[in-house]
């Protein structure tokens, strides 16, 4: 009595749906983990898209002198006692002018309409204006930014409904910011600014930019990539290739596995606690922030380095020196130049992470408003020490604003911290794929 | 050997980086503390930015606690100028001050903020409440008969039949928030006393300070929910909850009218102009606080306090009023006490 292989008896079947149904289960697993991934990227796209484009007004502002230089003499001194607060009316009399010359009938008075301008644009008119005294006296092209509200209403986050019960707008002004925009008076455009331009405070959430927070966490980055991938290297080479095995070594490398797992906050406790308190370093620094970050990088280096150095067969070393090569010449020379796919990587991924950390930035006092670029380098704060902010901490403070605009801004940021993340990794998977070599 | 070299330039560069930063100071003003004053203190910042040949001034959040704790580690380029607070500065942590060499401290009071509780805009009609319900609504236990019971109260109609007929969904800033201090007494404290349940706690407990502390004694079975993170978190618990009542900021109210409706406390509805004359009932000052020792070593700093209280900022028109300060009727002798640099 003889079977076919080909007819399943029930024991086969019963192995066959099993192996079905574990199929079915990756399969579960890998879509719910897309939907997810699906869900949270539209939520932020749909949501911060509209950061990246901006409500613009170009009006024609005058510039009297009575105003802006009472000596007349041009005398810096003077003009610069003239605060924002003394422009401000002189760019609601040109969009009243403005309004009046495209022959646009509104109900609203004066001040109603000035408030379709940026609180930020006094302070754009008045920087030109003090870089060029000549142009007082006359009247000049500006590009201002819009109100928040009225650029909320092109980009459809406020309408006519939420504008009836917004004490900060009217549906009057949405109206005139319509008739404003079919005149070619305001017009939207795509938003540099959000990239390079400061914080801004919570009454001009349209003027709020990434600027600093980009400069800082790329200050912050420089100084990993300088600490930790030096010594981080140094220690795996010796560990792996160097250093006895014995029980310190176990035990240091124990900790270090240990390390990779600790809070990212005790860090920050660590850095307030030395950098600051005890090496005297300025707070809020992209220096201390990076050598916190650095301290927190360094293990996943170290692991991903030995794994690098681990990885390279024994035979290269062993040629190396069968051929009068010394141990130090036979690592430099031979197997660092191959691990170092391996090494990059590990660095890249470690970067990544520190990147988008936020906690330990916390208690050193980067969680801040912060409106000037910080310099690289000034004799009066160090190397890398004027205060700054950086990408994840600029997400956290946004969203903590009371102004509604300041969800889309935040939404924005995490869309510009994806893109960076996202690049990381590329070019980390493309060095690894490219360079990588098996045995 | 290249790799060599870039590793030794590299710690190199390190140890440079080191000697180099031992040496650093700052001439940015920096400020520190609560996070109902960050959004005042970053627009006074802004403006001074823009307008004063000084860097902008570092304002950093955390809390009044936390904001105070750093002001009074010492004096020194590494630590904070200013201390925001939502409230006066405590006895113990002016010892502390002491003890760390922050003696001469100047006391600025920027205006009052009022405290408003506001529900979902299209939610039931929580449009007038009073001291004795917010009470009666969240204390953990009330006087019956002569005894403590647990709150037996699971709507608001329970509460008084006035209000609508929906569960007690509370959202109140946490403890950590200088808010919940000026809730507990303002309100919760205020309502023991004014509906009657202090004298009958007094009765049962004779002793005073239970009694306070019994009054003050929050539910914690569900229906007031402590809130440790900002308005935003109350506002997104709100939207979530259409029975949800919040407590919020006036400014943080001002700038979301097309989402939440704001109630009345007995009777009085929640303005600058109630705020300032003291008929609506809970409010507080706000404060900041000074290192007298850091005038004329940081640059900026005198200017930055002046600038604060000037009436271009602080003022009623100012841009603080309109973004939700009730500012200060005595703002003229604050700005004297700044001119003369007065401590406290």
């Amino acid at each position: 009595m003889t079977k076919s292989l080909y007819t399943e008896d029930a024991r086969t079947k019963r192995r066959n749906a099993a192996e079905r149904r574990f199929k079915a289960y990756g399969a579960i697993a890998i879509g719910i983990a897309m939907v997810a991934l699906v869900i949270l990227l539209t939520s932020v796209v749909s949501q911060g898209i509209g950061a990246f484009r901006q409500t613009y007004i170009t009006i024609d502002v005058p510039l009297p002198e009575a105003k802006l230089d009472k000596s007349g003499t041009r005398d810096m001194a003077v003009m610069s006692k003239v605060t924002t607060i003394g422009y401000a009316p002189l760019l609601r009399d040109g969009l009243v002018n403005a309004i009046a010359e495209a022959g646009i009938q509104t109900d609203l008075s004066d001040k109603e309409i000035g408030d379709l301008i940026s609180k930020e644009a006094p302070a754009t008119v008045r920087d030109r204006v003090l870089a060029n005294p000549d142009l007082i006296g006359g009247t000049d092209r500006f590009t201002l930014l819009a109100d928040g509200r009225i650029d909320g209403y092109f980009k459809g986050r406020v309408t006519m409904a939420s504008a009836a019960l917004d004490k900060n707008t009217s549906p009057g002004k949405l109206e005139l910011a319509d008739k404003l925009r079919d005149a070619g008076i305001m017009n939207v455009k795509f938003n540099w600014a959000f990239l390079t331009a400061p914080d801004a405070s919570d009454q001009r959430p349209e003027a709020a930019g990434l600027g600093v927070a980009i400069l800082g966490s790329l200050y912050m980055m420089i100084v990993v990539l300088v600490l930790a991938l030096p010594i981080g290297v140094a220690a795996s080479i010796y560990l792996e290739e160097f250093a006895p095995k014995n029980r310190w070594t176990d035990v240091i490398e124990v900790n270090i596995a240990n390390l990779a797992a600790v809070p990212s906050i005790v860090y920050g406790i660590l850095g307030l606690a030395i950098f600051i308190n005890f090496m005297q370093f300025n707070q809020s620094s992209p220096l201390v922030g990076g050598m916190v970050l650095a301290l927190m990088t360094l293990p996943t280096i170290i692991i991903s380095t030995r794994a690098a150095l681990k990885a390279v067969p024994p035979s290269i070393r062993d040629a190396a020196l069968g051929v009068g090569a010394s141990k130090m010449q036979s690592v430099f020379h031979h197997v660092l130049p191959l691990a170092a796919p391996g090494i990059l990587t590990g660095t890249i991924i470690g970067l990544a992470q520190a990147l988008g950390e936020t906690a330990p930035l916390l208690l050193i006092g980067m969680v801040a408003f912060v409106r000037d670029y910080p310099e690289a380098y000034s004799s009066a704060t160090g190397l890398f020490g004027d205060p700054s902010t950086a990408l994840p901490v600029q997400i956290y403070n946004w969203t903590q604003r009371a102004d509604p605009a300041f969800v889309e801004r935040a939404q924005g940021a995490i869309i510009t911290l994806l893109v960076f993340l996202l690049v990381m990794n590329t070019v980390a998977i493309i060095l690894r794929r490219r360079f990588e070599r098996r045995w | 050997m290249s790799f060599m070299k870039l590793a030794t330039s590299a710690l190199a560069i390190s140890a440079a980086t080191v000697t180099i930063a031992s040496a650093q100071s700052r001439d940015n003003v920096q400020v520190a503390g609560s996070s109902t004053v960050l959004p005042y203190a970053s627009i006074v910042a802004e403006a001074f930015g823009e307008n004063f040949d000084f860097p902008t001034p570092v304002v950093e959040s955390g809390g009044s606690s936390a904001g105070l704790k750093r002001f009074c580690e010492g004096v020194g380029e590494n630590t904070v100028d200013i201390a925001n607070a939502s409230r006066p500065i405590k006895d113990s942590e002016r010892e502390a001050c002491a003890a760390a060499g922050v003696t001469d401290i100047m006391e600025v009071r920027i205006g009052y903020d009022g405290i408003v509780f506001a529900s979902q805009f299209d939610g039931p009609e929580f449009t007038a409440f009073t001291q004795d319900q917010w009470y009666k609504a969240l204390a953990a236990e009330l006087p019956v008969d002569g005894a403590m019971v647990a709150n037996p109260n699971k709507t608001w109609a329970d509460v008084d039949p006035s209000l609508p007929a929906e569960d007690i969904m509370a959202f109140i800033p946490g403890t950590k928030h200088g808010t919940r201090e000026v809730f507990e007494v303002n309100v919760i404290e205020a309502g023991c006393e004014s509906s009657g349940a202090m004298e009958e706690i007094m009765a049962i407990t004779s002793d005073e300070d239970a009694t306070t502390e019994a009054c003050m004694a929050i539910r914690t079975d569900g229906a007031s929910v402590d809130i440790d993170g900002d308005y935003t978190e109350t506002l997104a618990r709100i939207d979530a909850n259409p029975n949800g009542v919040g407590v919020f900021g006036l400014a943080f109210y001002e700038n979301n009218t097309d989402k939440l409706k704001v109630a009345t406390m007995g009777g009085v509805e929640p303005s600058t102009e109630t705020i300032s004359t003291g008929e609506y009932p809970v409010s507080r000052p706000l404060f900041f606080y000074v290192k007298k020792a850091h005038i004329g070593v940081i640059p900026g700093l005198k200017e930055f306090t002046e600038f604060f209280v000037s009436d271009d900022m602080a003022g009623p028109d100012g841009p603080l009023a309109e973004y939700g300060l009730v500012s200060d009727p005595e703002l003229a002798a604050t700005q004297t006490a700044v001119a003369d640099e007065a401590t406290m």
